[in-house]
């Protein structure tokens, strides 16, 4: 069983050869470091499952976080990721034990182990995003996320041509099912104010009961959810799950004349491979309002609570993008219309979640 | 070792007696079970040190000039491996920072003893599925079902956690027993076919998993176990009569460690008395090491397998129990199992299903794993299943250890440990 040493030796030479061809590339210059003086604010961040770079909220909120970085030296941040509830709790403690000034706890699932460890550090600034608490030292961001998409389903039920959309989440939480339940409305108030029969598959808003994977990570089991939803007609699917909403898309992409919504983020940017199969997004900006919140602790704030809406760009309806051309300007003026309604509160619209954030 | 001279047979020429330090020396370089253990885990540890290495694009930059100045590479590669496994070492034993902060007066001893706290609670569901799996191996039976058996126990424990109402002193034990019987229940099935239809235990407890995962989806859904307070897929909480109480808690609410800890080491005492010293054990073992004899002997095989993957069962049943009855009273979700089932086997592995090692195995992989939740973002979250996956590859693989190492062969051969099942 000896390898006989020419092998070694053989191996060896190629090895190093492999090794000089790839490093003999120049030095760079000496560079004076300790240029960036120690910051002295330290945001941290804690995320949900799915993992900072989800193409959904965890990566918008952790791009709040950078904004805030860049816009001001003195303050440094980072990030914790969960892979399930379980990790909530050491994640929060152990950005408290890493001297964090300020700590944000993404996902409302978190904000019971935010209140928690809040109530312990009182000399620590928290902030819950998609969640509400009541706690002195926590400040609560959430979204009507109902408005925006109430004009997505608006915007869906102008755009089929079956006559059937549908809309799925990850879990049934307030932060998704709000979602639902805008897409569901905005429906609704297209089949009556243009006298359409658009079906909706998925939620039924009265029951509050619909399809879910129950999970936010389970791309799979989305696709499959999809397709079945595209067996039964729908040409419109509106995700609400993060990462697992990627199997619509892709469900999307591989049947003609299907299209997706997608949720949190403009997909035409973070699944730019998938544009031509996104027709819009529900957006719900948690970079900016993430920036805010960061900026706020820095300069002493602490506390307090924020609701985003369209009306102060907390929520939007993403651009039409490769579908611009598609949309007809009467829809895209109709849009309009319904945003400025529903900025000035028109009731008549039957805009209404039982999972809105109270005004703040 | 002296044992070992001393059982050399009387009729060989009386051996001139070697100083320790060279005995201890040829130990050292002997692919012995010990040997093995150690050098697995230093191993790995290196080829995680290169993973982290490669896959740190600042520390890659480096390497590309290497031959311009090397020192560069250098430095930068120790800088990122040292602090790597400092901040490990941080997030698992003691941080610094924390002391720091202790001596300055704003954080209490509690904070100090935070991450060993994290550590064992990470650690005392391994300890208990490493048992349900290294009990079966001593039978020579191949426990994939730990996983399926922790869900039925921790349904079983939450039912009676929230079901009946008893003072604690009743009402705590109660629950753990009902989790340890849900477990037995369901890890028996897999012994009964067995021994009944001889349906293999490894197919037929990777199958019930899946059952077990599928039932608990249902279960939570339904309105017995579902919360009447939150909407997502989440149980009612247990009582608090019936949730393990902290170990620490007067030191601080944030030291989750708890009873079910002490659960583990007396479990794992029971099992080491189980197997040396019980009538049981001595079958499991009898029949582990060669059902054939043992049949022949007198021994009800079928009967060994029930019971044991029974016994293996309840302590799996039991890990269910510590995790619906500790950190996650709160509610169970379909989440919470996590994968502690499938983690007991690499425990066990590395444990060498022995009691003892499979308690150290256990805390070191809590360490692992409390470690890498800590030390993020500067070291990838993956690096602890990463490590644990390298360490248990060379354990099940000494020869691969040996060949690396040229390592010499001890006086019996490998020790490789082997389910004789299939």
């Amino acid at each position: 069983m000896a390898v006989k040493p020419y092998r070694f030796a053989l191996a060896g030479v190629a090895a190093t050869g492999l090794l000089a061809l790839s490093a003999c590339g120049e030095a760079p210059e000496e560079e004076e470091t300790g240029g960036e003086a120690e910051a002295s604010f330290e945001a941290c961040m804690v995320t949900d499952s799915g993992g900072v770079d989800d193409k959904s909220f965890n990566e918008s909120s952790w791009q709040g976080m950078l904004d805030a970085e860049n816009e001001n030296d003195d303050i440094d941040s980072s990030y914790k990721e969960s892979s399930n509830e379980s990790d909530y709790e050491p994640n929060l403690l152990s950005s408290v034990d890493d001297g964090c000034d300020f700590i944000v706890g993404v996902g409302g699932l978190m904000t019971e182990d935010v209140n928690a460890v809040a109530e312990d550090n009182p000399d620590i600034a928290f902030a819950t995003v998609d969640g509400f608490s009541e706690v002195e030292n926590v400040y609560s961001v959430q979204f009507d996320a109902a408005q925006s998409a109430f004009l997505a389903g608006y915007a869906a039920a102008a755009q089929t041509e079956s006559g059937s959309v549908a809309t799925w989440g990850g879990m049934q939480i307030p932060p998704v099912t709000i979602f639902m339940d805008g897409f569901v409305q905005g429906v609704e108030y297209h089949n009556e104010a243009k006298d359409t029969d658009v079906e909706v598959l998925g939620w039924d808003v009265d029951a509050q009961d619909g399809s879910f994977t129950n999970d936010f990570e389970d791309a799979a089991g989305g696709k499959s959810l999809s397709e079945t939803f595209i067996s039964q007609g729908a040409d419109i699917i509106f995700p609400v799950a993060g990462p697992a909403g990627v199997g619509a898309v892709t469900a999307a992409d591989e049947n003609d004349d299907v299209l997706s919504i997608w949720v949190d983020v403009d997909g035409c940017q973070s699944l730019a491979d998938y544009c031509d199969t996104i027709l819009t997004s529900a957006e719900k900006n948690l970079a900016v309002a993430v920036r805010d919140a960061v900026l706020a602790a820095y300069d002493g704030t602490v506390g307090g609570s924020y609701v985003g809406t369209l009306e102060n760009d907390g929520v939007s309806l993403a651009p039409f993008h490769e579908f611009e051309d598609v949309v007809s300007d009467e829809t895209k003026a109709e849009l309009e219309e319904i945003t400025q309604r529903i900025i000035e509160g028109d009731e008549s619209l039957g805009l209404e979640s039982p999972s809105s954030p109270a005004a703040s | 070792m002296n044992v070992k001279t001393a059982a050399e047979p009387p009729e060989a020429p009386p051996e001139r007696r070697e100083p320790f330090m060279t005995l201890f020396g040829r130990y050292l370089i002997e692919a012995n079970s010990v040997m093995v253990t150690i050098w697995s885990l230093l191993l790995a540890f290196a080829i995680g040190a290169v993973l982290l290495i490669v896959s740190d694009e600042g520390v890659r930059g480096t390497w590309s000039y290497f031959f311009d100045r090397p020192s560069d590479a250098l430095s930068a590669s120790w800088e990122v491996v040292s602090s790597a496994y400092f901040a490990l070492f941080e997030g698992a034993v003691l941080n610094f920072n924390t002391l720091d902060r202790f001596a300055a007066g704003t954080a209490g001893f509690g904070d100090v003893l935070r991450p060993l706290s994290e550590t064992l609670t990470y650690a005392t569901p391994l300890i208990f599925t490493g048992l349900a799996v290294g009990l079966a191996f001593r039978a020579g039976l191949f426990n994939i079902g730990a996983q399926g058996q922790l869900i039925m126990g921790m349904l079983g424990a939450l039912v009676i956690g929230f079901g009946i109402s008893a003072p604690a002193i009743v009402h705590l034990p109660a629950a753990v027993i009902a989790g340890g019987l849900a477990g037995a229940a369901f890890g028996a099935v897999p012994g009964v076919l067995k021994a009944t239809t001889g349906a293999h235990e490894v197919i037929s407890s990777i199958m019930l998993n899946n059952i077990a995962a599928l039932f608990l989806v249902w279960a939570i859904g339904t309105g017995f176990l579902h919360s009447e307070t939150r909407s997502e897929l989440v149980t009612k909480p247990v009582d608090d009569t019936a949730a393990l109480p902290h170990l620490l808690g007067f030191l601080g609410g944030s030291l989750r460690v708890n009873l079910a800890l002490v659960l583990g080491f007396a479990a794992a005492l029971f099992v080491w008395w189980l197997l040396s010293k019980s009538t049981f054990g001595y079958r499991i073992r009898a029949v582990g090491f060669n059902s054939h004899a043992s049949a022949t002997a007198g021994m009800n095989i079928g009967r060994t397998y029930a019971t044991t993957m029974g016994t293996a069962g309840a302590f799996a049943g039991l890990a269910g129990a510590s995790l619906a009855l500790g950190i996650n009273a709160g509610g169970v979700t379909t989440n919470t199992a996590l994968e502690y089932g499938f983690d007991g086997i690499t425990v066990a592995l590395l444990g060498r299903a022995k009691p003892g090692g499979i308690v150290a195995a256990a805390v070191l992989f809590g360490a692992l794993k409390a470690g890498a939740l800590s030390a993020q973002p500067g070291v990838p979250v993956d690096i602890s299943i990463l490590l644990q996956a390298i360490i248990v590859l060379f354990i099940a693989a000494p020869a691969m250890v040996k060949a690396i190492l040229r390592l010499r062969t001890p006086r019996g051969g490998l020790v490789t440990l082997e389910a004789k099942g299939w």
